[in-house]
């Protein structure tokens, strides 16, 4: 298939995956606000920091207040990563490859935008859980509308390996949410707000049920190792990385445990490691050094995928998916040189 | 009772006959209309634009850096053509595109029609879109405009003309795919009364017209659409047809002239192409061979077309006949070429650069339309009986300055159809733009087109730019 075309299958999955999980993490702060005992005061700061977006919010806003971060995540779209941002961007990747995915793909898509973007014009405090409920779902929606919809070829392994790294990526980060989120003192620790706290990182995973599941208690070791090397869980690490292997495998013809490209390899080896390593490995060399050191390994794979199957001779600093000015150079170049007349004649 | 105080006033209508009195061929569709009642029909107009727009039917005007969608409106009064005139219509196109097509194969090559003193020299080679590069072309199949999106207007009394022939890149077919859609869901029964010819299979067609193309030894013929991109108004399109006929969209990045043919980027390395509908203009096509500029297209292109080794629909160097002052002279080329008389009237030209043509359209600015010879779209026009003296005389000063690039046609009194404006049902001016498949051995006339229709009381101009909108177009049966 083009390689542009496989591009944007990539990132339309990426963005959607994206806007979800900032739902997640913005919905769970919202609920442990409400639950903090009288006198604590609300922590919003490490919503922002989780994002390794730090700079760039304090460049916008002067306070870290609900008001500001919540317009930073959702609805700045001079902000790359917000939830309109990131939807905005779908939409125009899904826009450029209709005639590749679904219809019924295409439709979601931008019916998803849309609804986001008028409730972006009139946003109230009040409505923010019931959005950030219609993001979940929006995203759940498109990918199984993709899953049953779409013939499971090239282009569909593409957008999954997007979709799953994309995911493997923010369930690190939303692991690390902890490592940020302070608690009054140190005495706090195993108290009830702590357990609360780590009951919701587990629920923004949308992992709380199936956690209590397979394990009686709430410990910080056990809802790392959940999150990050369960077999079955959808959004754990280990699953997002096995599966993304296996697609990349069908999507090179390569057999198992061999490589054809510096991709594969990477995400081969970093998969292996993951099904080999325990809990407590992790936590004796630090939970938070870890899931840096994974997000980055994350990073290095994406550009990987890129130039393997994407850059075609391009340089990666021109990827037309990670640079929003990108987009809007490229739009003005085709406004100026097409004749821009729907339907004049000819 | 919607249409109770419908006028067709002093127009060719066409549903109507006179006030209160419809067509033999619009009797079935005003009745159920009537039963209906306007409160049903705007309800359902408004349940078919909210369909537009959630199937993302829309065109883009980027005028900021978030965009602007916006839907091509839709009328939902359908417009009506009984199967006789529709078989007229067909021979009459099909006789003309045979001629044109003739014209550029002769104009590129041997030039007969000039040495035979039909069509002066000065006048081909002074049309803008009249290409150097494709002198001595001879395209698969002989074909130069496979794709044809002809305009043709009726006047007061009901006789058709031929107003633009369009051989370029004419964009519009998918709104006519997506208006039928619409309208079979909107309206089920009425296409149950009626006889109405279905239109769905062109994408079909328009995929054999290219497939007829790729040399025959190759027995799976890699085909794309080629497109200037998301940005581009007609967008829409370019993706729908790709969709529906099953091959990939690509734009001038994706493509890459090597190892002397045309070849695609794809995730396994480079595939070649070797039919490309391309729809983006001529001078775009090639850095290397037109504009330099250009962004949008692919280095060396049109050396692998010269050398044959891929086909482009339609072929390069087609804009020749687009030119108004071209256009004057395709009765004399259906005369020339094939021996037989014009089916479809071209309407009368007035060519200024004829000093006493100038001197006619000079002295009657008034009451004539002038257009640019080689400006598409509404755009470059005068129309003289709506226009100011300030106006007249701006238009006066460019003929003068530049008699080659004007030509005038007497006002047309465009037909009207009954059309829903703000809650009530008025008379509003249509054209029709046919789109006609140029294979070769054959050329099939797809039944029906877009009726445009402006939307504006009282306005002649129907393109999307100036306030047009469309109508669903139904060819009954014989």
């Amino acid at each position: 298939m083009l390689s542009r075309v496989a591009d944007s299958i990539y990132w339309l999955n990426r963005y959607i995956e994206r806007a979800e999980n900032v739902a997640r993490f913005i919905d769970v702060n919202l609920n442990l606000m409400l639950d903090l005992p009288a006198g604590v005061s609300p922590q919003w700061q490490p919503l922002i920091s989780v994002t390794g977006d730090l700079e760039e919010f304090k460049q916008r806003y002067d306070l870290f207040n609900s008001d500001n971060v919540i317009q930073f995540l959702c609805f700045d779209l001079t902000y790359e990563n917000s939830i309109l941002s990131c939807l905005y961007k779908a939409r125009e990747n899904a826009r450029s490859i209709r005639e590749v995915i679904s219809s019924e793909m295409w439709e979601e898509v931008n019916s998803f935008y849309l609804s986001i973007e008028g409730i972006a014009k009139n946003q109230s405090f009040s409505g923010l859980p019931k959005l950030f409920a219609k993001v979940k779902m929006a995203s759940h929606r498109f990918a199984g509308v993709m899953d049953a919809t779409m013939s499971h070829n090239e282009g569909w392994h593409f957008g999954k390996i997007g979709r799953l790294l994309e995911r493997a990526d923010k369930t690190a980060r939303i692991l690390d949410v902890k490592y940020f989120l302070l608690l009054p003192s140190a005495e706090w620790v195993g108290t009830p707000l702590d357990q609360i706290q780590w009951m919701a990182l587990l629920r923004s995973a949308s992992a709380y049920e199936m956690y209590r599941k397979c394990r009686h208690y709430i410990t910080p070791s056990s809802v790392a190792e959940f999150l990050i090397l369960d077999r079955t869980f959808p959004r754990s690490i280990h699953f997002c990385l096995w599966e993304s292997r296996r697609c990349i495998h069908e999507i090179t013809n390569t057999p198992s445990g061999n490589w054809c490209n510096s991709a594969e390899r990477s995400l081969g080896r970093l998969s292996s490691e993951l099904g080999y390593i325990t809990i407590n490995d992790i936590i004796q060399s630090g939970l938070h050094e870890f899931l840096e050191q994974m997000q980055s390994s994350l990073n290095q794979i994406g550009n990987e995928i890129h130039t393997a199957f994407f850059a075609f001779g391009n340089p990666p600093d021109a990827l037309s998916n990670q640079s929003s000015d990108y987009l809007q150079l490229q739009s003005t170049s085709l406004s100026q040189s097409s004749s821009a007349k729907t339907l004049s004649s000819t | 009772m919607p249409f109770e105080a419908y006028d067709p006033e002093d127009f060719y209508d066409e549903l109507f006959v006179a006030r209160g009195k419809p067509r033999s061929r619009s009797v079935t569709l005003i009745d159920h209309m009537t039963k209906l009642g306007i409160d049903r029909i705007e309800q359902q107009r408004q349940t078919a634009e909210i369909a537009f727009f959630e199937l993302g039917v829309t065109f883009n005007v980027y005028s900021d850096n978030q965009g602007v969608e916006k839907i091509f409106p839709f009328d939902i009064i359908p417009r009506i053509i009984d199967g006789d005139e529709w078989e007229r219509l067909e021979q009459g196109l099909k006789q003309r595109i045979k001629a044109l097509n003739f014209f550029l194969s002769d104009i590129y090559n041997d030039q007969k029609i000039i040495k035979d003193g039909k069509i002066p020299l000065d006048v081909i080679v002074t049309a803008s879109g009249f290409l150097k590069p494709c002198l001595g072309i001879k395209p698969a199949a002989g074909v130069w405009c496979h794709i044809t999106g002809s305009d043709l207007v009726r006047d007061r009394d009901g006789e058709w003309y031929v107003l633009e022939d369009n051989l370029r890149s004419p964009s519009g077919v998918s709104y006519v795919l997506e208006n039928r859609r619409v309208m079979k869901s909107t309206f089920p029964e009425i296409f149950q009364d009626m006889r109405v010819k279905p239109i769905d299979d062109y994408p079909g067609h328009l995929l054999e017209t290219l497939l007829n193309l790729a040399p025959s030894q190759i027995q799976e013929p890699t085909l794309v659409v080629l497109t200037p991109g998301i940005y581009n108004s007609a967008y829409y399109e370019h993706s729908f047809l790709a969709q529906q006929m099953g091959v990939e969209l690509v734009e001038g990045r994706d493509l890459v002239v090597a190892d002397g043919y045309l070849q695609m980027k794809t995730t396994r390395g480079l595939q070649r192409v070797d039919v490309v509908y391309r729809r983006i203009d001529d001078r775009f096509l090639d850095p290397l061979a037109f504009n330099p500029d250009s962004l949008l297209g692919v280095p060396g292109l049109m050396k692998v077309y010269q050398e044959g080794r891929v086909a482009l629909a339609n072929a390069p160097g087609t804009g020749v006949a687009d030119d108004k002052v071209v256009y004057a002279y395709v009765p004399e080329m259906i005369r020339y070429y094939l021996g037989e008389e014009p089916i479809l009237a071209s309407v009368p030209t007035y060519l200024c650069w004829r000093e006493s043509d100038r001197k006619y359209v000079l002295e009657n600015l008034d009451k004539l339309v002038v257009k640019s010879a080689d400006e598409a779209g509404g755009y470059g026009m005068l129309v003289g009986i709506k226009s100011t003296a300030a106006e007249r005389e701006e238009f006066a000063q460019k003929i003068i300055a530049n008699p080659r690039n004007f030509i005038a046609q007497p006002t047309l009194n465009l037909s009207r159809v009954p059309t829903l404006v703000d809650g009530k049902i008025e008379g509003r001016h249509v054209d029709l733009r046919p789109y006609i498949l140029h294979r070769g051995d054959e050329i099939y006339v797809h039944p029906g087109g877009l009726t445009r229709v402006a939307l504006k009381k009282g306005s002649l101009v129907v393109n999307s730019s100036q306030g047009g909108g469309s109508k669903d177009t139904w060819v009954l049966n014989k």
